[in-house]
């Protein structure tokens, strides 16, 4: 009665939609995505609370600095603004990891691959728009800080071109590449507590860790984690020297080495949401 | 068309889904029943590229699901009602879908109308209730005007008007011939809504047939039969050639007779009867009989089939596996 046939011809009087098919590419997932990250309130409160703390911290410091009348020699003002960019990539890291990991936890990650079984593409435009909108808010405001920053601090001196563009375009990438290695491990662990904790667990306890290496034996240690510890190269970005020591990367060396993490840790995001079931 | 071959998923040593071929038909509602933990939505969710298969394909209009571009255009599924994010209103939910296949942002509003969500069409989709979730999920699997739809248990946890709903919606998608593929552990819920029936138990298909010919060859008739002198009316069933089956409670079950006949015989022997009744085994208690020896969770103490009643399929295509 029912055994098996092998054509592959529709029925006669299946269904047809008179809804035009039309090809859908990367454009309609990045459309797609937008939409998603627009119409969650997580992203207006991350972004909401990073902009304050940027604004609020990196004005206040400003301010401090200004009243206390103290030399600066040849520093520019522009290094004010780590103060406001450490705890700004603590919202970013949030906002990184929810993009994805807040799928999972609804179960509309099911929804979402059912749309599109491309997983490529929708991890490539969760990506594109989630580094698009965070580069451009974290660099706006960067830059907003720093014109402040310069204008109240006058004890300061004149900061340089490239000064200028690292403080504000640079900081803003360095932040939104932070928040694409929080989404790339949001994908890996799939969970948004969990990957929040190991995120923030990276962007601290090596500094911490650091602080309480007392014993000599352990100083070659102690030092590679000053210098690459992520807040040191958050300040190292506004200098041409490293913080800690002589060496290690300054200037645009701590972006660099930022894509380089992201981009390994987003090829095992991608290898690995290809191959995982959902 | 839907085409499964020699689908099979392993999870560590534990066989979720068994060698299962089948086709799901156009214009037809099927029904694809078994008891809970049997692979159903294993095996949906393989439907639908999820859920990597660990042999064996699923060809949706001969194409693999990932070589689907626009895949709403052709399969629209409710997995589960929930999986939205509840955080986003209804309508942006809808939005998200149509946009990453290309679907006009009109149909949202369409299919919303359609589902009778337009009033809340803007409030976060954490607030709803299971009804409305489930609604919301349906309209997803519209939202492409889909030539396929496959809808994973859609009845669990509605009301009776939401459960009506669904049916009606069911049977008129199947009646502008589309192919409809819904799972259910409820036989009751498929008699009344499949035209074909797929059963699988523990993985392994279990039955693949019309819903009639289930009905026909598995709704057993007979006619029960109670009296004060059960000894005599025993012996007069035997000497004119019935089965007679004792039940308990003082019954008599006899096969392939009519109540004509042997109230009748009864009054020929002058049988006094208590009871004379026509009974039908109910569809329900058939299923419980096909799967009970693949049910992955038995409830111990209150299995009155017993571990005896395990009878092999006897319909339709079986797949033995290879």
């Amino acid at each position: 009665m029912t055994a098996p046939t092998h054509h592959h011809a529709p029925a006669p009087h299946a269904y047809v939609s008179p809804i035009p098919v039309r090809r859908a590419h990367l454009g309609d997932a990045l459309a797609s995505e937008w939409t998603k990250i627009r119409s969650v309130r997580s992203t207006m409160w991350t972004l909401g609370v990073m902009i304050l703390l940027m604004l609020g911290i990196g004005l206040g410091v400003a301010a401090i600095a200004s009243a206390s009348e103290a030399p600066m020699g040849d520093e520019s003002a522009l290094g004010f603004g780590f103060f406001g960019m450490l705890p700004a990539s603590i919202c970013v890291i949030t906002l990184g990891v929810l993009t994805i990991a807040s799928e999972y936890g609804t179960g509309m990650i099911r929804t979402t691959l059912t749309a599109c079984p491309s997983r490529a593409r929708v991890l490539t435009a969760k990506a594109i728009v989630f580094f698009l909108l965070v580069f451009t808010v974290t660099t706006v405001f960067a830059a907003l800080v720093a014109v402040a920053q310069v204008a109240i601090v006058d004890t300061a001196s004149e900061p340089t071109g490239a000064e200028w563009l690292r403080a504000t375009v640079g900081a803003g990438a360095y932040l939104a590449m932070l928040g694409l290695l929080s989404l790339a491990l949001g994908t890996l662990i799939r969970h948004s507590a969990g990957a929040i904790t190991v995120m923030i667990g990276l962007l601290l306890l090596p500094l911490v860790a650091a602080l309480f290496m007392f014993s000599a034996a352990l100083r070659s240690v102690q030092e590679a984690l000053f210098t690459y510890a992520i807040p040191s190269q958050m300040i190292a970005l506004y200098s041409e020297r490293p913080p800690f020591g002589d060496n290690g990367p300054a200037g645009w060396e701590p972006l660099l080495i930022m894509a380089g993490v992201t981009a390994a840790a987003l090829a095992g995001a991608y290898a690995l949401l290809n191959s995982r079931d959902v | 068309m839907i085409e499964l071959e020699g689908l099979t998923k392993h999870y560590g040593t534990k066989t979720a889904v068994d060698h299962l071929s089948f086709q799901v038909r156009p214009g037809v509602v099927t029904g694809f029943l078994g008891p809970n933990g049997a692979g159903k939505s294993t095996t949906m969710r393989m439907m639908l590229d999820l859920d990597n298969p660990t042999s064996g394909t699923v060809r949706i209009d001969g194409k693999h699901y990932r070589d689907l571009a626009e895949p709403l255009k052709y399969i629209g599924a409710l997995l589960d009602a929930k999986a939205m994010h509840g955080g986003r209103s209804a309508y942006n939910n809808l939005l998200c879908l149509a946009q990453s296949n290309r679907i006009p942002e009109s149909r949202v509003g369409e299919v919303l109308d359609l589902v009778g969500l337009t009033p809340v069409a803007r409030k976060k989709s954490k607030g709803f209730s299971l009804g409305m979730g489930q609604r919301l999920g349906i309209a997803s699997a519209l939202l492409g005007d889909p030539e396929i739809l496959m809808f994973d248990e859609p009845v669990n946890g509605l009301d009776p008007e939401g459960i009506h709903w669904i049916r009606n919606l069911m049977k008129a998608l199947a009646g502008e011939g589309r192919t409809i593929f819904v799972s259910s552990h409820l036989m009751s819920e498929m008699a009344l809504t499949a035209d074909h029936l797929i059963v699988i138990g523990q993985g392994k298909l279990l039955a693949d047939t019309s819903m009639a010919d289930f009905i026909q060859q598995n709704s057993r008739s007979y006619v029960r039969l109670r009296s004060p002198e059960q000894e005599r009316l025993r012996d007069v069933l035997h000497a004119n050639g019935f089965v007679v089956v004792e039940s308990g409670n003082g019954t008599l079950e006899v096969d392939g007779a009519t109540t004509e006949k042997l109230g009748e015989l009864a009054g020929a022997n002058q049988l006094v009867l208590h009871e004379l009744s026509s009974q039908r085994a109910s569809l329900e208690e058939a299923f419980m009989q096909m799967t009970a020896g693949a049910v992955e969770y038995h409830a111990h103490g209150t299995d009155v089939h017993g571990a005896a009643s395990a009878p092999g399929p006897k319909w339709g295509s079986i797949s033995e596996g290879d």
